[in-house]
């Protein structure tokens, strides 16, 4: 954990890393619904980026429409170059897209084994034994875990075995849905460490939080959603001193 | 407790080695079954209830009925997409059997090749029906599967040119084995060769179910069955991996229709309704949903309760000359009771009495009993060990 303040930084010099993923114009609808209305946004590699916003606002929404869930009427999605935009979310996994979905969705009949294994779906056996023991590593609670069903577990050990089980198909990109719902303080602390922790280990974030304080706290920019659109994009610091945001997302008055 | 324990410990490695070796389990339970059964008939008390040579057809029917409910296992207790209408491909099977080796069209194809057909023909409509209502869930699933397994034997009915509606296509050629191995016979008078027929299936589409179970499409199933939408986030094709589901449980539904058709050697709309559904239902879920060899049991159970085990329940209770008992104007006579009209209320009875006791079905799944049970430590170890082979 201390090493790695200034390394990753040295043989990289270029000041702008490549972008990973791009959404223009994007436009999705639920039926006649049009959630999200030109929506641009941009995750570069090895950036933790949130999107923040009150209910409604498009938030999952946009997390969907990238990992293929589904898919926008108007505009483009493009992740590493690529138009994915129509990609089915299966694919997308293969590619590199992994979704932490809202509401956790664990297998909650299978145990904790099981559902991590699924997770590595798209991979040989050899690498799914060997990424369990690498997620295990990460979650340590999960191992003492690793024989109860999911559902018997607590919110904040589904929350941890939700993200380790996208972790299982090796993303270049997480998606992370509300990690921090319904959690305690302390669990909610811990959640946003393993966050930073994640984003150490070489993998990109994309986080959707209504605990906007929390999120700017890791994250490296951020991007303001209301009504399906984007009304603010900025540093992640420079969002948390907006006097806007502030009143708006922070709580004050 | 401890006994029990130790006997357990003793089992321990020939489950392991069964387990193991599946396809030879199948290969030496199908030759026990073909063995010992037609002998078990002539014990007593069985013998009381009719000669070997009945009792063996009657087995062959069973066997009709083992392969639907193992191939409904497939849609129901693997992918969990509740399939009202199975029938449907059951109909199917046997129509194309009709259509391939009659004097009605003149074609007189093989038995052993039309079993190929007739299982072909059935998963073609598996995926004619399943391409478009497979997006559905739940409950509008089971709908639309209820509705085509109700159209399909009304079209036939009523489509009198083609099908001779309910008078039904008759006088279908029976399998031939051109004198190979220097047997043949197969016959209305002799069941024997159509029991080694079907058991013979049957084996065959166990060890494909097996091998498909512990593959990555069967984890894939789990999966759907659980939850959609964490299911392709996971990276799982959804709508392929249950359109597959629909297609093996009809091709396994068309072989099972073209056996009975050649041994019944008649097809009419009325074998093919709701309640041959609602029966291969019954029997996957009494004997274990998930659980291919607890299907296979149940169905064979309920089978040979339904064809056999009533009627002469009938007969022992009159045998046994219980009196008359007047009760004012109700007058009870057990003796005269007549146990397979009621049949669907024993069927009844037994579902209720079994989603109250024992949920899990009679042979359930090691996956379905941890589900429903706690105390499971081992079998969910196991269950995970076999999720990390290939």
């Amino acid at each position: 954990m201390t090493v790695a303040v200034a390394a990753p930084a040295a043989p990289n010099p270029t000041p702008s890393p490549s972008t990973l993923l791009r959404l223009s114009g994007v436009n999705t609808y639920y039926g006649r619904i049009h959630a999200l209305q030109g929506i641009d946004i941009e995750v570069k590699q090895d950036e933790i980026v949130t999107l923040i916003g009150s209910n409604g606002a498009g938030k999952t929404t946009t997390l969907k429409t990238i990992s293929g869930l589904l898919h926008p009427r108007e505009g483009t999605v493009e992740f590493d170059g690529k138009d994915v935009t129509h990609t089915a979310a299966h694919e997308l996994v293969k590619e590199g897209i992994a979704h932490a979905p809202e509401g956790r969705r664990i297998f909650s009949r299978l145990s904790v084994r099981e559902n991590m294994l699924m997770g590595g779906f798209t991979r040989s056996a050899s690498e799914r034994a060997e990424d369990l023991e690498r997620g295990l590593t990460l979650f340590p609670r999960l191992r003492e875990r690793l024989d109860q069903k999911g559902g018997s577990l607590s919110g904040g050990e589904q929350q941890m075995l939700a993200i380790a089980r996208a972790l299982m198909s090796r993303p270049r990109l997480l998606l992370l849905d509300e990690p921090s719902l319904g959690l305690s303080p302390i669990l909610v602390q811990q959640i946003f460490q393993l966050i930073t922790e994640i984003k150490r280990q070489g993998v990109t974030i994309l986080l959707v939080e209504q605990n906007a304080l929390q999120a700017l706290a890791v994250a490296d920019r951020g991007y303001v959603l209301q009504t399906g659109k984007v009304i603010l994009a900025d540093t992640a610091a420079g969002l948390a001193a907006n006097p806007d945001v502030r009143r708006a997302y922070l709580g004050e008055i | 407790m401890s006994g029990a324990r130790q006997l357990t410990r003793l089992l321990d490695r020939p489950r392991a080695f069964l387990r193991l070796h599946q396809s030879l389990t199948v290969i030496i339970s199908a030759a026990l079954v073909l063995t010992v059964l037609p002998y078990i008939a002539t014990w007593y008390p069985f013998n009381g209830f009719g000669v070997q040579k009945d009792w063996v057809g009657g087995f062959a029917d069973a066997g009709v009925f083992v392969l639907l409910a193992v191939g409904l296992n497939v849609v129901v207790g693997l992918a969990g997409l509740l399939d009202l209408g199975y029938a449907a491909f059951f109909a199917i099977g046997a129509y194309t059997y009709a259509y391939g080796a009659s004097s009605f069209t003149g074609l007189h194809i093989p038995f052993w090749i039309m079993l190929v057909i007739g299982a072909a023909v059935a998963a073609l409509f598996g995926l004619l029906l399943g391409a478009p209502t497979l997006r559905l869930r739940g409950d509008y699933l089971a709908i639309v599967t209820l509705g085509f397994g109700e159209i399909v034997p009304v079209v036939i009915l009523n489509a009198d040119a083609y099908t001779r509606g309910t008078n039904g296509i008759t006088g279908l050629a029976q399998p031939d084995l051109y004198g190979l191995l220097g047997i043949n016979g197969f016959g209305f008078t002799n069941p024997y060769l159509y029991f080694g027929t079907v058991v013979v299936i049957v084996a065959i589409a166990f060890i494909f179910l097996q091998r498909l179970q512990d593959s990555r499409i069967g984890r894939a199933w789990v999966a759907i069955r659980e939850d959609e939408l964490a299911a392709a986030s996971m990276g799982i094709n959804t709508v392929s991996t249950k359109l597959l589901a629909f297609a093996i449980g009809a091709t396994t539904s068309g072989l099972a229709g073209v056996f009975y058709a050649s041994k019944l050697g008649v097809v009419s709309p009325d074998q093919f309704g709701f309640t041959v559904s609602f029966t291969v239902l019954a029997m996957v879920v009494l004997g274990g949903m998930g659980n291919i060899w607890g299907v296979a049991a149940g169905a064979f159970v309920i089978f040979e309760i339904q064809h056999q085990g009533l009627k002469q329940l009938g007969a022992f209770i009159q045998g046994l000359n219980v009196p008359v008992v007047t009760l004012g104007p109700l007058k009870i006579d057990i003796g005269s009771i007549n146990f397979i009209n009621y049949q669907y209320l024993l069927y009844g009875l037994a579902l209720v009495t079994m989603m109250l006791l024992r949920p899990e079905g009679l042979f359930p799944s090691r996956r379905r009993r941890l589900e429903l049970h706690e105390d499971t430590d081992e079998v969910a170890e196991l269950l995970a060990d076999e999720m990390l082979e290939p």
